[in-house]
């Protein structure tokens, strides 16, 4: 047990150390990043002076330095300056997380709140209308794009009838700012939870504990909503994180769409702007997020199901 | 209770008499699910509009009339004003015909998601032969970058990448590889590791076939199933995403019709032209949903075992 969860967590650095070093390569193969900084491209800079600014930045050092420096930086929470706003890239993700974090939770709520139930009514009621409307649920919300749904929906619901805003989050909490933005976020993770729910639901039905609660003569409800259903939510609980990306992607496309002061659509602006620091920070912390929630999903898998031991 | 049963006791019978004893809308369902017709129809369309484009569209997909700008499709035309010709789905904000573009933009959709899904295959599966054949270090480094490939907030990798190096059709066909790998690992080393405990894989080592032929000739071809399945599921994913960084702007550039830039476009005109912006949204998302209704129909066909699980 102990074992595992050590090489779990070693596992978990890992992936922060690699995806952050892919990041930070990215940033720098393109192309001299010394000119983003020299903007516009060294105009109306001697050579001197230009030799002088790279040798601040660290720009003349190895590669692997200047990547080593950065997370040497990092650990410490500095991010280093925006390029736009010349103010600190931590301070600008700070501010801007809230309104992404709330929105990807809404998301999140959605997606579990209305994908477990009906996957636990398809596959109760399997073979039956409900079942079919419960799969082409699914099916539709895998394969319709997420920002054309935003886009039909302000067409629909903001355009033709005024019932709801087009986009912005609003002053304070109103959940009329919420509602289409959500949707865009969940729908694809929903239709996720729906099909793990129902296949992990059908195969529970199926199950020889399942036959004995019956063949002991408890009643339909009580086998379903006591012995199947708490052991099929196992599975849907710990592929969570399966889906998790599929949030982040959501809630980076909610932000375009409605014009969400959150990260994401900073990030879209960052890359506009080339804004390399704000860039790699924003990625560091979408990353840290994923590895963070896919290790709480492991941990809780083996909470959950006392069958599972690890050595 | 009666009706809870119906469901519940749902069993291998169903398989075998699908169209008995449900509602219409369920035999029709199960029909349409048991043949797919109405995916086939949609995908043999986008395959000739793709291959036919130059004759099958009215028109040319980047001519402007600036004069029908955003002009409304045939069946709402009322006749007060003028327009040089009709186009059957509206024209955009500078006067291209909509149809037209959505059958030029087949092509963009299939090469992209084509030449991303091949390069990706022939990666993935040698990494994930590489692995279950070697295993040990090897292995666990294909395993961990998989890891770390999953943890990179893949959207805004793709966006970076796009920004850096120029959108064309090139760099977007390089990094939807880049997304399309990974999903071939884990389930082609499953399958490997499965099929080289078989006698006859055994029996041609001892034999003395070399590690190549063995993985070539003997358990390569055992891999085709899971390929195909995996790769159908993929290109809709594929599709979806292009469109999507299309939409974000980190796509292809215009004026190039790609449906997922066509809804970018057209959204800016949403109170006044609607059609712009939807009709190319709505060929995406009709086109995934075939593609992904295939995939599962094809794992069904080709690995009846996984029918309960999956659908």
């Amino acid at each position: 047990m102990r074992r595992y969860l050590i090489r779990r967590l070693l596992a978990s650095v890992v992936t922060i150390i690699g995806a952050t070093f892919v990041v930070f390569a990215l940033s720098r193969v393109a192309g001299d990043p010394l000119l983003l900084y020299a903007n516009p491209e060294g105009y109306g800079r001697t050579p001197e002076q230009i030799r002088a600014l790279e040798k601040h930045l660290g720009l003349d050092k190895p590669f692997i330095v200047q990547y080593l420096v950065w997370v040497g930086h990092m650990l410490q929470g500095d991010l280093g300056q925006s390029l736009a706003g010349e103010r600190k890239v931590s301070k600008v993700i700070l501010e801007k997380v809230g309104a992404t974090t709330q929105l990807a939770i809404a998301g999140w709520a959605l997606a579990t709140f209305v994908g477990v139930p009906i996957g636990i009514i398809s596959a109760v009621y399997r073979g039956t209308m409900w079942d079919y409307i419960g799969r082409f649920v699914a099916l539709f919300g895998q394969a319709i794009p997420n920002f054309w749904l935003g886009i039909v929906m302000v067409l629909l619901f903001s355009v033709w009838q005024e019932w709801l805003p087009s986009g912005l989050r609003g002053e304070g909490f109103d959940i009329k700012f919420f509602i289409m933005p959500a949707i865009v976020v969940g729908t694809s993770s929903m239709a996720g939870y729906l099909r793990i729910t129902r296949s992990s639901m059908l195969e529970i039905l199926d199950s020889e504990f399942i036959r004995l609660a019956r063949g002991k003569g408890a009643s339909a409800t009580a086998v379903i909503w006591k012995h199947a259903l708490r052991n099929s939510l196992i599975q849907p609980i710990t592929l969570s994180t399966l889906l998790l990306a599929g949030l982040l992607n959501g809630t980076l496309v909610a932000e375009a769409v409605f014009a969400w002061p959150g990260l994401g659509r900073t990030m879209l602006e960052a890359v506009n702007n080339n804004d390399f620091p704000v860039l790699t920070g924003g990625v560091l912390v979408f990353v840290i997020i994923y590895v963070v929630f896919s290790l709480i999903a492991d941990l809780l898998y083996i909470v959950i199901d006392p069958r599972i031991r690890y050595t | 209770m009666s009706e809870i049963s119906t469901g519940y006791y749902a069993d291998a019978t169903e398989v075998a008499t699908p169209l008995r004893g449900r509602s219409a809308i369920g035999r029709g369902y199960a029909f349409l699910r048991r043949w797919p017709i109405l995916p086939g129809i949609v995908l043999a369309l986008l395959v000739i509009s793709a291959i036919f484009a130059p004759w099958i569209a009215p028109q040319e997909p980047n001519v402007q009339a600036l004069r029908d700008r955003n002009a409304p499709p045939v069946w709402m035309d009322d006749g007060e004003r003028e327009l040089t010709q009709s186009y059957l789905l509206g024209a955009d904000q500078v006067g291209r015909d909509v149809l037209s573009r959505i059958i030029y933009g087949a092509r963009i959709s299939l090469a992209v998601a084509g030449v991303a899904l091949v390069s990706g295959l022939v990666v993935g599966v040698t990494l994930g032969l590489v692995a279950a054949w070697y295993g040990g270090v090897i292995d666990e480094v294909i395993a961990r970058a998989v890891d770390i490939w999953h943890a990179l907030p893949f959207l805004l990798v793709a966006i970076v990448v796009v920004t850096l190096f120029g959108g064309s059709l090139t760099v977007l066909m390089g990094v939807l590889a880049m997304v399309s790998w990974a999903g071939f690992v884990r389930n082609v080393r499953a399958d490997v590791l499965t099929l080289r405990e078989r006698e006859y894989v055994l029996m041609a080592r001892v034999c003395g076939a070399s590690p190549a032929r063995v993985i070539v000739r003997h358990i390569l071809p055992g891999v085709v199933p899971t390929i195909m399945v995996i790769a159908t599921l993929a290109v809709g994913g594929l599709i979806l995403t292009e469109a999507t960084l299309s939409f974000l702007g980190a796509g292809i550039p215009a004026p190039t019709p790609s449906w997922g830039l066509m809804v970018s476009e057209g959204r800016e005109y949403l109170t006044t032209a609607w059609w712009s912006s939807f009709f190319p949204g709505l060929a995406i998302f009709l086109v995934v949903m075939s593609l992904n209704f295939m995939g599962d129909w094809i794992r069904d066909f080709t690995d009846p075992r996984l029918r309960q699980q999956a659908d």
